[in-house]
């Protein structure tokens, strides 16, 4: 018999966006937060270089240029009145963070510092703009230790290290969730007016990933389950500059510094391919750019890696080559010391993990996978959608990667996730607190526990023939060399026959520890049938698009395809498998164009 | 290369007490103590217990004793520890599986220093402002993760649970030498009395464990001097 519990408002996920919807919500009704972790070891602690704003603290910015380049950067598949309302609430949501007392960097003056960042131009000279205000290189770390921090001011209710394995949905709105308590083992039934899902994304599904171990899909596996659809799932961002073979993050901001890429003739290649602002160019065209160089022989040594250069020397030597300036309009000029100051997690992880000194060495890099555009389908408001004419289903919301807006189309700029995180997640908590004060609990199933458990037993049934790491690994090296940065019909089909393979498998795992408390193999094993599902539905999605657009770049179909793929997919999963349906793109202002850096 | 790892093992379910277990492993010299844990339970004994996230030392989940010294288990690789490694739950904490301890004390010592910032000030419409140099002066102690790996490296926290330790002193100092903060003094008035930073005896095992290289005990130690002498530079 499971444990009930009774809150108006339910938050699923204790990361930024499920902190910053905390915050809102619990100032007009009664909420908990349930998070696997511990809310500061969520994932948003790892975001480096910064968040996405027109301040115009450094130069002449604008919320309309914002706007703009993040609509190119989505590729024309971003929703052009969400990314509009993002981008404009970027402004007064960033000076609110502050407000919290965040610690950003200072200019000379003591306001907030901004960097660049890829993508993000001055829309009269196409050059790039400082946008990005940044915490050295842990900004994700400041905003996720900040609402954490009021969160405790405000005495926020907590449920750490409370698995969510079900959400008790159906069309007319939702009833609660069920969840595992990780120190016991019990079941808890947690009966609600509201949910919000922010349970982050699932990066775990690729071999190479900057993501954590906890990035395994839960929020959306949960939400196929009870035949709700999945919006864009073919979209997921491979970040240019991860650690070789380790998949850990080097920010963009080493480039917004003045770092460079560069192959094994020692040359500066982005300015082949993006003519203007080189290597900060959106992070598709960059890991499309890396792949291309890699496969013409050009890795470094012929390998599957290139070199990502910030010793000041070479910072120096191209920032006077392309005529960088400071804000003054003095030239760009920078020492070691300077280097080691914006960015001293970057250097600390190379020194840590590669033995590399990035002010004396340049740094071996890959593309990572990295951010998932797709997600959960919601509107701006953060209401989850239920169907292609975009009804609602009353009391459920999502905001952050779990997420699609969809404010980030076919690829993020970056910047824009913790952006992301902070409105939407506030207009998750505002929205659904004024939602519970005008409405009744639904009645719970009359045993609401009842898929949870059946799932379990099903885990611990299996006859051991197979093992939850070996399905795993396989899973992710399948989606790696066939669902990543350039796909082809024959690689994403077998990725398609293997995942629906695994699957079979799933069914016969062992699971070693028959006990309940901290049951972490229980857990593992759980978590990859969610990564199972979410890689079927993005193989099947990205399958179906015979066109390249952003993160979905097809070798057979090089070109972007306006006629027939200006949409967004929304796949269902049922016990046939998946089912695809489309609902169009909101264009406000700007028709697509190439897009060209 | 081969390598030997020992874990300190408790099953509340199944033991009486806690036991060491020995693994044999093939392993890299670049391969995190974290990998090795992961090898073991993903291909020895699953049963084997941790808490762990993001695998690059900032979610601050995994910090564990590596060969006696509190570590992050993703942040120490086979090559600095060398092939025979033994893995023990930090101390002073109650085990409640193999590597993972009750951190319900430590949160509680967070909670009690304020640790959130409070200004008396009305907001202005766009940021306030703080130059570059009172930003800094507060930087150090900004990159704290909460891994507890200072806290319960200390013996004044193993000899006494009601110390506040190390980590929740840091947490108060970042708020305290903030120049846009007006809260300084009521933290100070807490970390005055008795569980506060006079149970400090300056042994610095704080700022050899901690993974983020914080000057924890430089920290405490300008507490000490701003309740001496009221002086807050």
């Amino acid at each position: 018999m499971a444990i009930h519990h009774q809150h108006e408002v339910l938050i699923v996920g204790g990361g930024g966006a499920g902190l910053m919807a905390a915050l809102y919500a619990s100032r007009g009704a009664d909420t908990a937060v349930l998070t696997k972790l511990h809310p500061v070891r969520s994932h948003t602690g790892a975001a480096q270089g910064g968040v996405g704003a027109a301040l115009g603290s450094e130069e002449e910015d604008r919320p309309e240029w914002h706007t703009y380049d993040t609509v190119k950067g989505s590729d024309f598949l971003g929703d052009q009145d969400a990314i509009l309302f993002m981008c404009e609430e970027a402004v007064p949501t960033v000076y609110e963070l502050e407000h919290m007392g965040l610690p950003f960097n200072r200019t000379p003056e003591g306001k907030i510092a901004q960097r660049y960042f890829g993508g993000h131009t001055n829309n009269d000279s196409g050059k790039p703009v400082r946008r990005a205000a940044y915490a050295a290189d842990r900004t994700g770390h400041m905003i996720l230790q900040t609402l954490y921090q009021q969160c405790v001011k405000h005495e926020v209710a907590f449920l750490d290290e409370f698995q969510v394995m079900d959400v008790l949905v159906g069309d007319k709105g939702v009833a609660g969730v069920v969840a595992v308590e990780l120190a016991t083992g019990e079941l808890h039934v947690f009966h609600s007016k509201a949910v919000i899902f922010t349970s982050g994304g699932w990066g775990r599904v690729w071999e190479i990933t900057s993501n954590a171990h906890s990035y395994t899909g839960d929020g959306v596996a949960m939400t196929l389950r009870r035949g709700l659809p999945a919006e864009d799932m073919e979209f997921f961002q491979f970040h240019p500059t991860g650690i070789y073979k380790m998949g850990i993050l080097i920010t963009e901001g080493v480039r917004g510094e003045g770092g460079v890429l560069i192959n094994n003739e020692g040359e500066r290649f982005m300015d082949r391919y993006a003519p203007t602002i080189k290597d900060l160019a959106s992070r598709d065209v960059v890991s499309r750019a890396m792949y291309l160089e890699m496969r013409d022989g050009r890795g470094i040594d012929g390998g599957r890696y290139l070199y990502l250069d910030v010793r000041p020397e070479i910072v120096n030597k191209y920032a006077e080559m392309d005529g960088r300036t400071r804000p003054d309009g003095s030239p760009y000029v920078v020492t070691g010391e300077e280097i080691l100051a914006k960015l001293p997690d970057i250097i600390d992880f190379a020194r840590t993990y590669m033995a590399v000194d990035p002010i004396t060495q340049p740094m071996p890099v890959q593309p990572t996978a990295h951010y998932a555009m797709g997600g959960i389908p919601t509107n701006f408001y953060g209401e989850v959608i239920r169907d292609e004419q975009n009804a609602i289903i009353p009391g459920f919301y999502a905001a952050g990667e779990v997420a699609c807006v969809s404010v980030h189309g076919a690829n993020r700029l970056g910047t824009n996730s913790l952006l992301d995180i902070i409105v939407f997640g506030r207009e998750c908590g505002r929205r659904a607190a004024e939602y519970a004060n005008g409405a009744d609990y639904l009645p719970l199933p009359s045993d609401p526990e009842d898929m949870v458990r059946k799932q379990l037993a099903d885990l611990r049934a299996g006859d051991g023939s197979e093992k939850v790491a070996t399905l795993r690994r396989e899973m992710q090296e399948v989606m790696f060399d066939h669902v990543s940065v350039f796909r082809m019909e024959e690689g994403m089909s077998q990725a398609v026959e293997k995942v629906r393979e695994l699957k079979e498998r799933f069914l016969k795992i062992g699971v070693d520890d028959p006990g309940n408390t901290f049951n972490t193999d229980q857990l593992e094993a759980w978590e990859l049938g969610c990564m199972l599902d979410v890689a079927q539905v993005t193989a099947v999605s990205a399958l179906q698009r015979t066109e390249s657009r952003g993160a979905h770049a097809r070798e057979d179909y090089p070109k972007r395809n306006d006629q027939d793929w200006l949409k967004h997919t929304m796949a269902y999963q049922d016990e046939s498998g998946v089912t695809l349906r489309y609902k169009p793109v909101t264009i406000t202002k700007w028709q697509p164009i190439e897009r060209v850096y | 290369m081969e390598v030997e790892l020992r874990v300190r093992r408790y099953n509340p379910e199944v033991d009486q007490e806690a036991h060491y277990k020995s693994y044999s492993l093939e392993a890299e010299p670049n391969d995190q103590v974290l990998d090795l844990l992961n090898q073991v339970k993903w291909y020895q004994d699953g049963s084997l217990s941790y808490r762990r996230s993001c695998a690059h030392g900032v979610c601050g989940s995994d910090a564990v004793r590596i060969n006696g010294v509190n570590r992050l288990a993703c942040k120490v690789l086979v090559r600095e520890v060398g092939q025979k490694i033994t893995v023990e739950p930090i101390l002073g904490m109650r085990v409640e599986k193999d590597l993972i301890v009750d951190m319900d004390p430590f949160w509680e010592h967070y909670r009690s220093v304020m640790p959130y910032f409070v200004s008396q000030e009305q907001e202005p419409e766009r940021e306030r402002i703080q130059s570059a140099e009172q930003r800094e002066r507060f930087d150090d102690t900004t990159k704290c993760i909460l891994c507890a790996a200072c806290t319960t490296s200390c013996p004044s926290f193993w000899a006494d649970e009601d110390y506040v330790g190390p980590a929740a002193i840091v947490q108060a100092h970042r708020f305290i030498y903030d120049s846009r903060d007006t809260a300084a003094e009521d933290r100070l008035k807490i970390l005055a009395e008795q569980r506060g930073v006079w149970r400090c005896r300056t042994v610095f095992n704080c700022t050899v464990a901690c993974p983020r290289e914080i000057k924890v005990t430089q920290a405490i130690g300008e507490i000490k001097k701003a309740i001496a002498t009221g002086d807050l530079q």
